[in-house]
């Protein structure tokens, strides 16, 4: 009994961690913009068939091909930013809202012209194996998936600790007017953002393709996870967005083990509404009262 | 003084007039068509009314299914008539808003992220009513059928293409007189001044929790009201068709799209919205790739909200403003 | 006695902003509130109006307690602020704006557009009643909030540097404003640095500095006091 626990709990430690990705992108870009992507979920999705896509060309391990999803949809944002975004910053909240729904709506409706809407799951002999370490059996796709996604999050972190242009986002997200005195290019500054923030989406949607099998409708799930994590952990947090993302991987995997599968989201939704309630900045958000 | 107010009533009146006049002579197709106008320009108006106080809703379907089931089930199982059954939802809808918005107020959960503090409702709702076997859960609840020879519509609350039309231009209509006679009050005046700026409104007086705990009552119960009456059109409901998110979008979109500033944009924008979703669907079937009715309506909504960010009635009065002028 | 603040205090974390006020304001009188910037005045306001909470104190308003009340409530009874940065409601008309005032005291739409166009009319801005409140001047805007406080039909009027930023003109337009405010059987409490204003306006002021009351008195009293002006000018300095 208490394996059977242990295993759900790394599995979803695991899965978490991925999650954590896909947060941390949702809140960079609202850290830096005060921009709610609600097409996030979209840009996973855009990530998953790129994974899956390039597995079924050349078969390589999705893990490995993270970092063209990566790229491609960091392009994908820096465009949507530059070309479209840019311009919705200071429209009032329920224009970007709808801005972002027609990018979603546009991203599924082409997802399933191309690839219809039959899920493509990834079969590979890694999907059946697992990491014997004691008594935990890890999954092999899945610590695949959580090691490559904290080389993602590492990586962010030092670009964003130790780069010029790093610091200038940290600064356009700290003080906007500020950081446009002192000479950054704001707009470009948001360009790079949105698609740093992507490709954190694209990235983990390659990294879960051999988990969920990819179709287009997977895209409203991932939005949801990605805004309960942000709230939970804090929105502009990126320890938040870590630590909330394998808070929610873990409770819900836990959830799933002692209530019931069906149920296991709404355990993540009453986490929500509790901490919205209770710190609506989030756990690691700043305390305003 | 009613000239900074909003503008007279009639030509609304006169619209709805016209469109109870023509109904008779529409055959099903585009009765079916102008129903479910008439129900998204009506959930529209439901949506809007929150908005008037800077509250976005973006799990305003909870408050439609809540409606929907709560007509059905209690009519289905008690036989009580609709006339009953379909109030009795909207109070419950209503009830739902006041606490998620009381809930809002009082721990000041703004902005974003009362947002998505109704998602979170709504998708909570959700979940529990597929695990809920009173309504029939995941397998649905079906209403049973009605005989056409037999069915008195005005007693069951249900019937043909045209009652159904009649029935929601009905509501739509009472619904717009409502919110427009509710937004010349004491009431509008304190939602709008809650929404550009609550501290200085209430250094005014202006009582900002019980304002936005009315505002969504309102709206809920509303929606409510609307979502008993799409019951009863549907015939069954799954909690995954009338309180998931994607529906909570879709009802957003007209009012956004008509114009969120004056309540015949609501109606306006479904106007828009119903025959662009029903053409991408007619063309997508009949092309026959799936998705590219998506994709079309993605292209055209993306489109609206770039070039006419107040929405399309704004625009279409500024046009009709010029022309009296010129 | 309309006004009785008690031991009113504010700390925030490393920093006490109001260190043990007291005062009291009578009916119909005007005081100033004075003191060098970061004195404490607006914090003081914002606790008195409700929309701050006090950290120890009280605030007494006629015959009732009302610290820690909520800022609407407290308007309702009577005690009406406005901001010292002004928070016009932008895409609302000037009628609009004021009618929200307005409905503090009456539901009746016809009723509060008339107070409304009589306050607009006090304050000479009938001629921009239907514009949007976004196109208005600062002196404008400034203008409006006074006029959308006294459509609320207050007994005690907070005033935070309503004059920072003005004109003398303007500033003579709204200090008669206030002396009339003072004839209707209004009483004020206003924060101001324009000297001018304080000593023509006020009855009574009081200095606060670096969160504590410094003096109180009579303005030839305060003008006098070498502690005020040590605070204001330093050491060597003397009021003109």
């Amino acid at each position: 009994m208490a394996t059977l626990y242990l295993n759900v709990i790394a599995g979803g430690i695991l899965i978490g961690i991925v999650y954590a990705l896909i947060a941390l992108g949702l809140t960079i870009i609202f850290g830096v913009m005060r921009i709610v992507n609600f097409a996030h979920g979209e840009m996973v999705v855009i990530g998953m068939y790129v994974g899956y896509g390039l597995w079924s060309v050349t078969k390589i391990p999705p893990w490995m091909i993270a970092p063209a999803a990566a790229l491609v949809l960091f392009v994908l944002g820096y465009a949507l930013q530059r070309a479209i975004v840019n311009s919705f910053i200071d429209r009032p909240q329920h224009s970007q809202f709808i801005l972002f729904i027609s990018f979603a709506l546009i991203i599924t409706g082409l997802h399933l012209v191309f690839f219809g809407p039959d899920p493509r799951p990834i079969g590979m002999i890694e999907s059946m194996q697992s990491y014997a370490i004691g008594p935990l059996h890890l999954d092999v796709v899945r610590s695949q998936a959580a090691l490559m996604a904290l080389a993602f999050v590492a990586a962010l972190i030092l670009f964003l600790q130790q780069s010029t242009f790093g610091r200038s986002i940290r600064a356009a997200a700290d003080n906007l007017i500020g950081a446009r005195v002192i000479g950054i290019r704001v707009h470009t500054v948001y360009s790079v953002t949105a698609g740093i923030g992507m490709g954190c989406a694209g990235a983990a949607g390659t990294l879960v393709a051999p988990i969920f099998d990819t179709q287009p409708f997977l895209a409203t799930d991932f939005t949801l996870i990605a805004f309960i994590i942000v709230i939970v952990g804090g929105l502009g947090s990126l320890t938040g967005a870590l630590l909330g993302g394998v808070l929610i991987g873990l409770s819900e995997a836990l959830a799933a083990l002692t209530i019931s599968p069906a149920l296991k989201t709404v355990f993540s939704y009453a986490l929500l509404a509790l901490v919205l309630v209770w710190r609506p900045n989030g756990l690691f958000g700043e305390q305003e009262r | 003084m009613k000239r900074t107010l909003r503008p007279s009533f009639w030509p609304a009146a006169v619209f709805f007039v016209l469109a109870a006049a023509f109904g008779p002579l529409f055959d099903s197709f585009w009765l079916s068509l102008l129903t479910l106008v008439f129900f998204y320009a009506f959930m529209g108006l439901s949506w809007n009314l929150m908005m008037s106080a800077g509250l976005l809703s973006l799990g305003h379907a909870l408050f439609l299914g809540l409606g929907a089931y709560a007509a059905a089930v209690l009519t289905a199982s008690t036989g009580i008539s609709p006339w009953l059954s379909i109030p009795a939802g909207a109070v419950i809808a209503a009830l739902a808003g006041s606490a998620i918005a009381w809930i809002g107020g009082r721990f000041s959960v703004r902005g974003v992220q009362f947002a998505v503090l109704t998602i979170a409702f709504s998708e909570l709702t959700r979940v529990l009513f597929d695990n809920w076997d009173l309504v029939g859960g995941t397998g649905g609840f079906f209403l049973k059928a009605i005989n056409p020879d037999t069915n008195r519509p005005l007693v069951t609350l249900r019937g043909g293409p045209l009652y159904f039309y009649f029935a929601f231009l009905v509501i739509t209509a009472a619904a717009y007189f409502v919110i427009q006679l509710l937004m010349t009050s004491r009431w509008g005046f304190r939602w709008r001044g809650i929404n550009e700026d609550e501290d200085a409104a209430r250094a005014l007086g202006v009582p900002a929790l019980r304002s936005k705990v009315l505002v969504v009552a309102i709206s809920a119960g509303l929606a409510g009201l609307g979502g008993g009456l799409f019951g009863l059109m549907q015939g069954s409901l799954f909690p995954d068709s009338v309180m998931r998110l994607q529906l909570s979008i879709e009802i957003l979109i007209a009012p956004i799209i008509g114009g969120i500033g004056s309540p015949f944009g609501s109606i306006v924008g479904a106007f828009f919205v119903v025959p662009l979703m029903e053409f991408s669907n007619t063309l997508s079937q009949r092309i026959g790739y799936y998705g590219l009715n998506t994709l079309i309506y993605g292209v055209v909504i993306l489109g609206i909200i770039a070039f006419l960010p107040d929405g399309i009635w704004p625009r279409i009065l500024r046009y009709m403003n010029l022309i009296r002028a010129a | 006695m309309i006004l009785q603040v008690r031991n009113l205090t504010k700390a925030f974390t490393g920093l006490v902003a109001v260190k043990d006020v007291s005062f009291d304001v009578a009916a119909n009188e005007i005081v100033a509130l004075i003191g060098p910037n970061g004195a404490g005045k607006t914090t003081c306001f914002n606790m008195i109006a409700g929309a701050l909470k006090p950290s120890s104190g009280s605030v007494v308003l006629g015959d009732e307690m009302i610290t820690g009340l909520m800022p609407e409530q407290i308007a309702v009874k009577g005690l009406v602020r406005t901001f010292q940065i002004v928070r016009p409601m932008r895409t609302m008309t000037v009628l609009e704006n004021v009618m929200i005032g307005a409905f503090a005291r009456t539901a009746n739409v016809e009723q509060a557009s008339e107070i409304a166009a009589e306050s607009i009319r006090n304050v000479g801005l009938e001629s921009k009643e239907s514009a949007l409140a976004s196109g208005l001047t600062l002196p404008d805007r400034k203008m409006l909030e006074l006029a959308r406080a006294i459509a609320a039909r207050p007994k005690l009027l907070l005033l935070d540097e309503v004059m920072a930023g003005l004109r003398p003109l303007e500033t003579d337009r709204i200090v008669e404003i206030v002396r009339a405010l003072k004839a209707s059987g209004v009483t004020v409490l206003l924060i101001e640095h324009v000297m001018r204003v304080v000593v023509a306006l006020a009855d009574r002021i009081i200095v606060l500095h670096h969160g504590e009351k410094l003096a109180e008195g009579l303005p030839s009293e305060i003008g006098a006091n070498p502690k005020v002006i040590e605070s204001y000018l330093g050491r060597r300095a003397k009021l003109s």
